[in-house]
């Protein structure tokens, strides 16, 4: 029940906020941030639980038993690190659209928190029609979301988010559709449960052919090269908060999809086709740290950063060993951290200065100390500095790439070196040199009050909790990453070195 | 054959419709009154449509030849009074202020929702003939009713008379396959005219049966507005008032769809290779054309003219699929796609109808800028609609297109369906090009306030459309149950 009431929470937080900006403007965000933080309690309420099992809490009841749908939540150790994610950058979320969204509140925040319903109901359906059902409905108010409250350009960026990932969404349900009714040729039955269509043997062209629905659908929301055309244009348009839920919990989905779904619903098929996504995973390493390079637009080059990142969860998936995976969960979580707050400081900068050019920006750290400490810590933690958790979960990402594929590994690497270039030229474009107001527009161009301070100083916490201490996230995934492992049984199982 | 008393029963609802007519006829020679005329109607549709769902129980009947009533012909009939009681409570503050006579609107109405009962409780070529007639020479009139308006903007007389026309054509094409199907079959009835094939020197040629079928599928393509036999539509839906676009849009393509299934099911047209290929083809062109020529459109009335063409697409390929797939799959597939078609149609056709009026019709997409911070209530509704015919889930539509793309599946027709995906990824566009527009701040051109003493019955409606596709799209387990009861009987 635990389940369906954190999302019950959002879903009805969300027509109260809605409905209670007729009462007062202040009202929503207030209402917003009490179910999600309501949510969080939630959350470590799943924690506290029998641990000893997979699965914490499982939850099913018919759904549309026509066709054996059934309402299936579930949640094991890597959907709780996923949902407290999102649960925490939620409240990130909504911190920072606290002082920025100034109209039409109500509807800001019920798009929010029907987003992160959508979101959390992704992380825990078990039944592939229902988790369809979230994948779809978690892109209808990221929709709202950047089409009302985004910038200059947002048409054009809602509407291609909205296309690329309903299209590549709509090969994925087709793909659903074959195996259920492949398990509806062997059992003699209609089923969407994951645990049925484990069952479901398939093999050849055919696996093959589901698989990549699956594949393209999750690989365009992570993104990888060559869906991820979609995210800059997204991410450059979107409001803050929409970004750091865009760049903090969506493309989760997608790597989650990936290590959920496409490789243990069709292992062999995945293996065969492992080189290739590793290479995808590789070029967008590479060549989206290189793009990233060449931006102006400071919220476009994070979201290629974010590119650039996801490559590294791309391939810890594909390698599909123990530290791998455990790297790629590492990454994501660490990435969530970080890349939010990249972007609530390119906002926190629009925000000041109303643009997001760099050739208009120089010397800031005379003028906002500390903003720019703020962001040469989180850019430090891009580029995967020891003793932050993007190092650890990088770093875990290659050493089990490095056990699956020696010459992809290797290439990889070489993102590290990119990261650390654009992240330190950056901090020098921006923040080092002379400060030169000609242009700006700075007369609110003011440091980070105490509510900046204060969420930022939360993300830093968890960054460096997770560089120094990892173990605790670490055991969390252990177990079910173990148990997806063993699932695919024609995958060489790489014991954990503990 | 002779008719007893008790084989008018079953017909109580067809009966109860016809006796509406018949009453506000002669209420409206008596006395004019609109608002009566418009209780009359939309009572007698009321209790017909409630008379269907008691008999839905047990009544399964042959009654004469011409007319089938059992669970499949009621379920459709209570959609029919349904939907034509929603498109009379919507017309009633559109017409309100015509300067023209306006209570005939409604016998046109009740008239053409008799031709729609009768079409789906047909299964034999006289029935569907009189039923088709019966709904389209009412429509005319409705297409064609704000004629003498002076201040009507648009173009009821060219649309009424091109429609008028495309449709004697169709007709025609219909009657001449019908003519050479008796020639092969002796009968009117929707038999199988496959099992006639063994014998070959009986009847005309096995050729002759494939152009009767192609000639009456071509027919029912314009009927259904299925490319490349669409061209009339979007002009017909523009220039006709928007209760009259509404009626025609779902109650007119329901019936005709329903009489399409059962012909196509009882006729066995599919195992004809050539058959299968041509509705394949059609369904291919109709989804590609319809969501590419819609793009192209400012116009709310053409854009969903061109997104029906796309939809009925869609539906064929259930039918197409109906040939190798297991079990009534496919025919749930075509009920459930109809029911949502239906719903989502209406509802978008209803927000229009609500916001415009015969003297002010609002078609242009423009006018519906910031109606979202306008009139909340009315854009939640209309974009719900507009998400349901893109798909998307929470709506019925999304469990529409879920049967469709299963039954695909299961008879892998995998080109239909790329068509289908393609189709639906750039139906987005223009579906959300309308909801964006809704979402841009208030300009001063558009909509005027919206009178809300006459149109609390639409609100009604309109809210009643918006709980169906919720809850059918988020709970839909009950109807598919009803549904796959009763697609046994086709």
């Amino acid at each position: 029940m635990i389940l369906v009431a954190l999302i019950a929470v959002l879903f009805i937080g969300g027509l109260l906020a809605w409905a209670s900006e007729r009462l007062n403007p202040e009202y929503p965000r207030l209402i917003a941030l009490l179910a999600v933080m309501l949510d969080i309690v939630l959350m470590f309420g799943l924690l506290g639980g029998d641990s000893s099992a997979v699965w914490l809490v499982n939850i099913q009841t018919d759904w549309m038993p026509r066709f054996g749908i059934s309402f299936h939540l579930a949640a094991d150790g890597l959907s709780v690190l996923l949902l407290l994610l999102t649960g925490f950058l939620g409240v990130i979320a909504i911190g920072s659209a606290w002082s920025e969204i100034t109209e039409k509140t109500g509807f800001f925040y019920f798009n929010l928190l029907w987003t992160l319903a959508g979101v959390l109901g992704v992380f825990t359906a078990l039944d592939l029609f229902l988790f369809f059902f979230f994948w779809e409905v978690m892109l209808i108010p990221m929709y709202f979301i950047i089409a009302i409250w985004g910038h200059e350009n947002k048409n054009y960026a809602a509407m291609k988010f909205f296309i690329f990932t309903q299209v590549t969404g709509m090969l994925m349900l087709v793909s659903i559709l074959m195996l259920a009714y492949l398990h509806y040729i062997q059992f003699d039955m209609f089923s969407f449960d994951y645990f049925d269509l484990l069952k479901v043997t398939t093999s050849g062209p055919l696996e093959m052919v589901i698989m990549l629905g699956f594949f393209i659908a999750f690989t365009t929301k992570l993104p990888s090269f060559p869906f991820h055309s979609w995210l800059p244009d997204a991410h450059s348009q979107a409001p803050t908060a929409g970004s750091v839920i865009l760049a903090g919990v969506l493309l989760k989905t997608g790597a989650y999809g990936l290590i959920r779904f496409a490789v243990p619903l069709f292992p062999e098929a995945s293996m065969q086709f492992a080189p290739v996504a590793m290479t995808l995973a590789a070029i967008s390493i590479l060549y989206c740290a290189k793009v990233a390079f060449a931006q102006t637009d400071i919220k476009r080059l994070i979201a290629y950063t974010s590119v650039s990142h996801m490559g590294f969860v791309l391939l810890g998936i594909y390698a599909w060993n123990e530290q791998a995976l455990q790297g790629a969960v590492m990454t994501m979580l660490a990435h969530g951290l970080s890349a939010a707050a990249l972007f609530m400081l390119a906002g926190g900068l629009q925000h000041r200065i109303h643009t997001r050019d760099m050739n208009n920006m120089g010397g800031f750290w005379v003028k906002v100390p500390r903003m720019s400490a703020v962001a040469l810590f989180f850019s430090v933690a891009a580029l995967g500095m020891p003793g932050l958790g993007n190092f650890i979960g990088e770093f875990l990402a290659l050493l089990g790439a490095f056990k699956a594929n020696i010459p992809i590994a290797v290439i990889s690497s070489f993102g590290l070196i990119l990261a650390s270039v654009y992240s330190l030229w950056v901090i020098q474009k921006i923040f080092h040199g002379e400060y030169r107001n000609t242009d700006l527009d700075d007369d609110h161009f003011h440091d980070l009050d105490r509510r900046e301070l204060a969420y930022f100083g939360l993300m830093m916490v968890g960054l460096v909790w997770m560089g120094m201490y990892p173990q605790s996230f670490l055991d969390l995934s252990q177990d079910a990453l173990e148990g997806l492992l063993t699932g695919s049984q024609n995958v060489v199982i790489v014991t954990a070195a503990k | 054959m002779t008719m007893t008393l008790a084989d008018l029963i079953p017909l109580a609802p067809l009966l109860i419709v016809t006796i509406t007519a018949v009453v506000a006829m002669l209420f409206v020679g008596i006395h004019r009154n609109y608002a009566i005329t418009a209780m009359i109607s939309v009572g007698g549709l009321f209790v017909a449509a409630v008379v269907a769902v008691v008999m839905m129980g047990g009544v399964n009947q042959q009654i004469t030849p011409l007319l089938i009533i059992d669970q499949y012909s009621l379920f459709f009939t209570i959609v029919v009074c349904a939907a034509a009681m929603f498109v009379a409570i919507f017309s009633y503050s559109y017409f309100l202020n015509l300067d023209d006579d306006k209570e005939e609107f409604y016998l046109l109405l009740v008239v053409a929702t008799i031709g729609a009962i009768v079409m789906v409780s047909s299964n034999h070529f006289v029935s569907t003939i009189l039923g088709l007639e019966t709904l389209s020479m009412a429509l005319y009139g409705m297409v064609a009713y704000p004629l003498h308006s002076k201040e009507s903007a648009k173009y009821p007389l060219e649309a009424s008379v091109k429609y008028l026309v495309l449709s004697a054509v169709a007709s025609g094409l219909i009657l001449f396959g019908m003519a050479l199907i008796y020639a092969q079959t002796g009968t009117l009835a929707f038999t199988s005219v496959t099992n006639l094939l063994a014998p070959a020197t009986e009847g005309l040629s096995d050729n002759y049966t494939i152009i009767a079928l192609l000639l009456i599928s071509a027919g029912m393509a314009f009927k259904l507005s299925l490319a490349p036999f669409h061209i009339w539509t979007p002009d017909v839906y523009e220039g006709a008032p928007l209760p009259a676009t509404a009626f025609l849009a779902t109650i007119g393509k329901a019936g005709m769809f329903v009489v399409l299934l059962r012909f196509v099911e009882t006729s066995n047209a599919l195992e004809f290779g050539s058959v299968v290929t041509v509705f394949s083809l059609i369904a291919i062109i109709s989804i590609l054309a319809g969501n590419l020529l819609a793009l192209l459109q400012d116009n709310l009335k053409r854009i969903l003219a061109y997104s029906s063409i796309a939809h009925m697409g869609y539906l064929l390929i259930a039918i197409i699929a109906s040939y190798s797939a297991a079990g009534t799959i496919s025919i749930e597939a075509v009920t459930f796609y109809l029911l949502a078609y239906v719903i989502m149609s209406l509802g978008a056709f209803g927000v229009a109808s609500v916001v415009s009026s015969s003297e002010n019709e609002l078609d242009s997409i423009n006018d519906y800028q910031g109606l979202f911070w306008r009139s909340p209530w009315m854009a939640t509704v209309f974009t719900g609609m507009l998400l349901s015919l893109a798909g998307i889930p929470l709506t019925v539509g999304f469990i529409g297109k879920f049967y469709i793309f299963l039954a695909g599946v299961e008879s892998s027709l995998f080109a239909l369906l790329v068509a289908l995906v393609l189709g639906s990824g750039i139906g987005l566009y223009y579906y959300l090009r309308i909801i964006y527009r809704m979402l841009l701040p208030i300009d001063g051109v558009a909509i005027t306030s919206i009178d809300s003493t006459n149109t609390i019955g639409s609100y009604g409606v309109l809210s009643i459309l918006f709980l169906l596709l919720i809850v059918l799209g988020v709970y839909p387990a009950p109807v598919m149950t009803i549904i796959e009861a009763i697609s046994a009987y086709i």
